[in-house]
């Protein structure tokens, strides 16, 4: 069918909705989710919130999050007394056209509320006909384009849209002209109906609030995690915490999935003579199959060597953070984790989930005040004989060693050994060589040296690293 | 729709009829899983089920294969599968069996052509017929679109192959066809209806997310447990029946290794009509838990509850304790 494509109107907001919900509905699923509803009807419920799920949500984690969604709006419709039959009506092309001939409810827009044989908002509100005025509020939130509310200052100005367009000023108009009658029964009415008014303000700003939560909140969670990957890392909150967590992951399999594809990639057009007869010895050397040259491409051993002391704490939080999701990705890597002294943490990081690893090097090793020498020279008692000229040392740390020996010496033969070693430093590059920060001694005999305090850098520079290794 | 439906298509004209239809096929479903398989259908979109072992992913595209009288085409995923085992093959060994043969006649062709160019000219006039249909050999997922009736064609555990296979079968989800370098595209004469599984063991691409319609499904909640054990194990007692049901889904609840599943709670059910039992007791639950637990830490630590797990049982079916 040709025309299944175009969304009609409550599933285009609901799909907005479900984005909002932290779902991630391409165009795609958009069309076949129209087609599927096409097929379904509104009707029932259940069916349709089981059908829209095998189309929206593809993890358990967005299957809750769509549940939530589709609850929260489809119930907002359930309000209106006759939901089924209005969402109905909007399937056809021009149903939101001012004229709609909606045999339950004749609520309308704009300000011309008086004749055209509906019942006007003073009716409404005298009557107490709740579904109609349900109905009215829901006509006049869309066509004063709520779904576009995104902030809660707007609040009160689509509260307002609404009750204009649902005739406000004429009941207030009305209320005015009882008033001047001055007559008992007048003033009684004019009171009823401000009574009346003052409801209609709280029920519609309480609507409106919904509305923000449903349209909103996917938009300020978006904003947060843009605002999150540029914060420095030392100052982040505790509240952040768990949103970083994810954010870490997030990157952390991003960069894993772009490097653990293929490590051997052909080299089109080169005949590999050699492999090709071997191959084909079975047919008499007759080259059915050809064997083309390979480039092998080297995986990258990382060992990185991650400062845990008091000066670096609240950063090395995330960095063992992103180590720990870098050991998820990367199979080659090793891992330390040092303050006095230096330990081997690739273990504890394999085996206990990111809490309990994160906690359990803190607790052996962390809050100390920092040793580099020191480290470093346990790093060359231990570890120095696996460094091979394809290894990438990565120093996390600020290189502040208390005024310690620096030990420039083992960094030089670790530099020898391995193929390149690449420092991070939280620092600002001006606090470098300030004070006990030994980081322009180290510096000669490292690859690079770069600034890295936010996620942002974190990520670019794990980048490069990965880059280069392939 | 207005496509024109094949006359197998009837039966997926509404979701009862589906629910139905697996009924009569032996598979007690829920209504996510009907409405999955009518959407699949009405869509045509193949299917992704998600779900722990053994609650019937891969049952259910045999159930759906049997209602509909579809041949069931399945192909296992394990790592290192690649397009010659999964879509097709040369047959090398026949294209030289036949090219041996034809050498004699290979003159004949050719003709008196005595320099190279016309003789060559020749041959080209002839077509890549050793690179034809002929000497194809259709892997599951050509054979699949070649049923001339449709078919059900289940990718079983697609979390196990490489991320590069994923990559490959995104044309045939979506569009339900096949390029083949040599010959062409290969469309599908009826598009088959595609079932893929896995046990997330690792995260599938959004892309082949994308092409599919996601089914996740769990462990069955009592009633429809008991519904798929009364289906599958006909002639069990009524009483023993809830009995066992109530028995697992309080194992499920323990901190278990692997938690029982549907289909060895099903074995469980066949073990105890075989040995005449009518009312559970401790030492036969003991004797037989390692139907239902396949860990040994699990067993040891299932052991230390049987008491209590065989009390409450027996008090939900009714029974005095």
């Amino acid at each position: 069918m040709s025309g299944s494509a175009s969304a009609s109107e409550p599933l285009r907001r609901f799909l907005q909705v479900a984005r909002g919900a932290g779902l991630r509905v391409s165009a795609a699923e958009g069309i076949d989710a129209a087609r599927a509803v096409k097929m379904i009807g509104y009707a029932d419920r259940e069916i349709l919130k089981d059908s829209l799920g095998l189309i929206l949500a593809k993890t358990p984690e967005e299957k809750s999050a769509y549940h939530e969604a589709f609850e929260l709006y489809f119930k907002r419709d359930d309000i209106g007394g006759n939901p089924d039959q209005d969402q109905d009506q909007d399937d056809s092309p021009q149903g939101d056209g001012p004229n709609q001939s909606n045999p339950g409810s004749q609520a309308q827009g704009g300000e011309g509320m008086g004749g055209s044989g509906g019942q006007t908002l003073g009716q409404m509100l005298e009557q107490e006909d709740r579904a109609s005025l349900a109905t009215a509020m829901e006509q006049a939130a869309r066509e004063a384009g709520i779904e576009n509310i995104r902030f809660f200052t707007q609040k009160n100005l689509y509260a307002r849209r609404i009750l204009d367009r649902m005739g406000l000023r004429q009941v207030e108009r009305d209320i005015e002209a009882l008033r001047q009658t001055g007559t008992p029964e007048g003033l009684g009415r004019a009171q009823f109906l401000e009574g009346r008014v003052d409801q209609l303000r709280d029920s519609v700003r309480d609507f409106v609030e919904r509305n923000l939560i449903l349209f909103a909140k996917g938009e300020t969670e978006k904003f947060r995690e843009e605002l999150l990957k540029s914060a420095r890392l030392s100052n982040l909150e505790r509240r952040d915490l768990d949103r970083m967590r994810v954010l870490v992951r997030q990157m952390a399999k991003k960069l894993a999935a772009r490097y653990a594809k293929t490590r051997r990639r052909r080299l089109r057009g080169q005949l590999d003579i050699r492999r090709t007869m071997r191959r084909n010895m079975g047919w008499g050397g007759i080259p059915f199959i050809t064997v083309w040259k390979q480039k092998r491409i080297e995986k990258p051993r990382v060992m990185v060597l991650c400062d845990v002391s008091g000066s670096v704490a609240a950063m090395s939080q995330f960095l063992l953070m992103f180590l720990y999701a870098l050991n998820e990705a990367l199979s080659d890597i090793r891992s330390f984790a040092f303050a006095g002294s230096l330990i081997e943490v690739s273990e504890i990081l394999e085996k206990e989930p990111v809490e309990q690893a994160i906690t359990r090097i803190m607790e052996t090793i962390g809050f100390g005040s920092s040793n580099f020498g020191n480290s470093f020279a346990d790093f060359e008692d231990g570890w120095m004989q696996h460094v091979t000229n394809k290894t990438t040392i990565i120093i996390l740390g600020d290189a502040r060693g208390n005024r310690t020996d620096p030990r420039t010496d083992i960094v030089a033969r670790m530099s020898q050994r391995a193929k390149r070693i690449i420092w991070l430093n939280p620092e600002y590059k001006s606090a470098w060589g300030t004070g006990d920060s030994d980081m322009y001694r180290y510096a000669p005999f490292c690859n690079l040296v770069t600034v890295c305090n936010t996620l942002r850098h974190l990520e670019r520079a794990i980048t490069d690293i990965l880059e280069d290794a392939v | 729709m207005n496509d024109v439906l094949p006359a197998w298509q009837s039966p997926l004209e509404s979701i009862d009829a589906v629910d139905q239809g697996l009924t009569a096929a032996g598979y007690i479903a829920n209504r996510q899983i009907t409405t999955a398989i009518y959407m699949a259908h009405h869509l045509q979109k193949p299917i992704l089920v998600e779900g722990p072992a053994g609650v019937g992913k891969t049952e259910l595209a045999k159930s759906v294969a049997a209602w509909m009288k579809l041949p069931l085409i399945r192909m296992q995923c394990y790592e290192g599968l690649d397009e010659s085992k999964a879509l097709y093959e040369w047959k090398y060994g026949k294209q030289l069996l036949y090219t041996q043969i034809l050498k004699d006649k290979i003159s004949s062709v050719i003709g008196e052509s005595d320099n190279l160019a016309t003789s060559l000219n020749k041959l080209h006039a002839f077509g890549d017929i050793f690179f034809s249909k002929q000497f194809l050999e259709p892997r599951p997922l050509l054979r699949a679109l070649e049923e001339p009736g449709g078919a059900v064609l289940l990718i079983d555990e697609i979390d196990k192959s490489d991320q590069e296979f994923e990559a490959f079968l995104l044309e045939i989800l979506s569009d339900f066809q096949v390029t083949i370098p040599e010959i062409g595209t290969v469309g599908a004469i009826v598009p088959p209806i595609v079932l893929l599984t896995s046990n997330s063991t690792r995260d599938l691409g959004d892309a082949l997310k994308r092409r599919c319609l996601h089914l996740h499904i769990g462990f069955p909640d009592e009633k429809l447990e008991a519904k798929i054990i009364a289906s599958r194990v006909p002639g069990i007692d009524a009483s023993l029946l809830r009995q066992l049901v109530s028995f697992v889904q309080q194992l499920r609840a323990l901190d278990l290794k692997k938690v029982p599943s549907v289909s060895e709670t099903i074995d469980w059910a066949k073990v105890l009509v075989l040995l005449h039992t009518s009312v559970l007791s401790v030492d036969l639950v003991r004797d037989t838990l390692n139907v239902l637990l396949k860990f040994e830490a699990d067993i040891e630590a299932a052991n230390k509850q049987i008491a209590g797990l065989t009390h409450k049982a027996r008090s939900d079916a009714g029974l005095a304790a």
